[in-house]
């Protein structure tokens, strides 16, 4: 309990959690909570377009955040486009952990040439720059809902290997590993079941950063043009859409997705840190 | 050394046949070229003759050995869109994106050294707090969304510089730059100003975590003894000291904001080899995106070879460790 009170005594770390709470509910709710389905044609009307935030149209219908080019709804599209972008970035990092601290735990248990050469291999990946390995296989695999989130994984697998092999280096050596291998219990059981429930505090750490910077890489590519398709407009996607309009003086098409995307990246951001701060016995400011 | 230069070309050497593998597979074997380069309402008979003249019926390692061969002898190709080699069509972007680099690590290096200094120095008072909370966003923000946001600032709302592309240029020794134009500098201005953000973010952290490490030492300490005053410690004795690790950073991050400037080049419009790629990857300009690949990639090793090589040379102690 000592650490869940160091963890909300401070209110700026309460407001990014809360913060949190109301996005990612929003994005669960987008189609009970949208005023109006943005990508159901029949329920567009070009009359509505371009219609500043506060504004309603003849019908009465209040645009809380505006309309864009064709009418639709802005604050519809950003509840959608968060839908989409956290759903991205939950699955990426989903993958991404599973997969990162499979191999970190094979090459700590294994050791010897196996963790050679998948060091290497994680050695190389992280020497070059995370958008230029997601340019890479977005290059090579086409773009599309699935293509990002390998890219996503790819990008990320390495530092999840990388950290948690480091903290089961550690493990590996404590007497309990000793007695459960003393047990037969399966290499994979004590790997999963002894070893890594002792390395979860660095990777709940980096999961909740890394959650940052997979919505981070994929809003960019969106916004790139070589991320998500049209017909799945990420908020990454709507800045983009709506940026050729913001030359024009509807700035309102695009600042709102990106103050969105902004919130929510910050917001976890506070958290990581202070997650970082609370797990860490070491850590001192 | 002889040993420890001969393993470390041996290792750049492998990662680039792995990454050209990787590039090769990928770009050849998941698509077909074919259809972009042919009618698709063609005669089989054409569709054949084509296949056959760029040597795509022979098996996928035939294909790479002659891959690599012509890559070796300085042919990746040529650009589908601009029937151009797309070697050369890199190689007169890429004056464009190294200005807009270098002013970007300059502005960094200016700008955060001082900062760091500052948020070191006065440990834990609310500006110091404050630069380091900038200096996490830096990190963690989208950099297209900063790069939007002073565009609709500065060259909107306040008119001071234009919205992207690079000015008027002027030619010096056959390069064309826009560092010697005033209109080149208008345009550059906000390019540079948003590639910083990343690199200074970096070197204020790198400053500040040197300067509260430096002034716990004993060197410090005898200096305060003397009655020197805290202002001529901090720059011509801290400072000194470490300058060595900012600027082994900053050769390091050369390539990672070459690679970073796709994301400005895009957004201001600026006609770098960054907006080169993207728009190639767009069209599916594959002679042009393998080219971009590989040179980036070659560009990566180099650098890191000469890393490397500086602290060999400047630690035996990491010789040692790297040959064994």
């Amino acid at each position: 309990m000592g650490k869940l009170s160091a963890f909300t005594d401070s209110k700026l770390v309460l407001l990014a959690i809360g913060l949190l709470g109301i996005t990612i509910l929003a994005a669960l709710f987008a189609p009970w909570i949208a005023p109006q389905d943005p990508y159901d044609l029949a329920q567009l009307y070009i009359l509505d377009a371009r219609l500043p935030p506060l504004t309603r149209n003849a019908d009465g219908t209040l645009f809380l955040l505006g309309t864009d080019d064709q009418g639709r709804d802005v604050f519809s599209a950003v509840l959608y486009g968060l839908r989409i972008s956290l759903g991205v970035a939950f699955v990426a990092t989903a993958i991404a952990v599973v997969l990162g601290t499979s191999i970190g735990l094979l090459s700590a248990y294994a050791g010897g040439r196996t963790d050679a050469v998948l060091m290497r291999i994680v050695d190389m990946q992280l020497s070059f720059p995370a958008v230029l390995i997601a340019l890479m296989l977005v290059a090579l695999l086409g773009t599309g809902i699935e293509k990002v989130t390998i890219a996503i994984v790819a990008v990320q697998w390495a530092r999840y290997a990388r950290t948690v092999r480091g903290a089961a280096m550690v493990e590996r050596e404590r007497e309990y590993v000793e007695a459960a291998q003393c047990l037969a219990y399966s290499p994979s059981r004590v790997m999963f079941r002894h070893i890594l429930p002792n390395c979860m505090a660095p990777l709940s750490i980096l999961a909740t950063v890394e959650v940052a910077s997979a919505i981070s890489i994929e809003a960019t590519l969106s916004f790139l043009g070589v991320g998500l398709p049209i017909t799945q407009p990420s908020l990454g996607l709507l800045i983009a859409n709506g940026y050729p309009f913001m030359l024009s003086g509807n700035y309102w098409l695009s600042i709102y997705p990106g103050l969105v995307l902004i919130a929510v990246i910050i917001a976890i951001n506070i958290v990581g840190d202070r997650l970082r701060e609370v797990l860490n016995p070491r850590s001192e400011r | 050394m002889g040993a420890f230069l001969v393993r470390l070309l041996f290792q750049g050497i492998v990662t680039l046949l792995v990454v050209s593998i990787i590039i090769f597979v990928g770009v050849f074997a998941i698509g077909n070229p074919l259809y972009v380069l042919v009618d698709p309402s063609a005669p089989a008979e054409v569709v054949q003759e084509t296949l056959r003249q760029l040597g795509l019926d022979r098996p996928l390692h035939e294909q790479y050995v002659r891959f690599v061969l012509s890559a070796l002898r300085g042919d990746l190709g040529t650009s589908y869109v601009h029937a151009l080699p797309s070697l050369e069509l890199i190689a007169s972007r890429l004056p464009a994106t190294l200005e807009l680099v270098v002013a970007g690590l300059v502005i960094a290096f200016l700008v955060g050294v001082p900062l760091g200094l500052l948020a070191g120095y006065m440990a834990n008072n609310w500006l110091a707090r404050l630069i380091s909370s900038l200096s996490i966003l830096g990190i963690s923000l989208p950099t297209f969304w900063i790069a939007l946001i002073m565009i609709i600032v500065f060259s909107l709302e306040l008119g001071w510089v234009p919205t992207g592309g690079r000015g008027d240029v002027a030619t010096v020794l056959g390069i064309e730059t826009s560092l010697l134009t005033a209109s080149g500098l208008a345009h550059m201005a906000l390019p540079a100003l948003a590639l910083s953000l990343f690199p200074l973010a970096l070197i204020i952290r790198l400053t500040r975590a040197g300067v509260r490490e430096h002034n716990r030492m004993d060197y410090v300490k005898f200096a305060r003894a003397m009655g020197i005053s805290p202002q001529r410690i901090l720059v011509s004795y801290v400072l000194r000291n470490i300058l060595i690790p900012i600027v082994t950073m900053m050769g390091l991050i050369f390539g990672t904001l070459v690679a970073f400037a796709v994301v400005t080049e895009t957004v201001f419009a600026w006609p770098g080899i960054g907006k080169l790629i993207i728009d190639s990857i767009k069209v599916s300009d594959r002679p042009v995106i393998i080219a971009y690949l590989l040179f980036v990639v070659t560009m990566f090793l180099v650098i890191s070879f000469i890393v490397d090589l500086i602290t060999a040379a400047l630690d035996p102690r990491i010789r040692l460790v790297k040959a064994s």
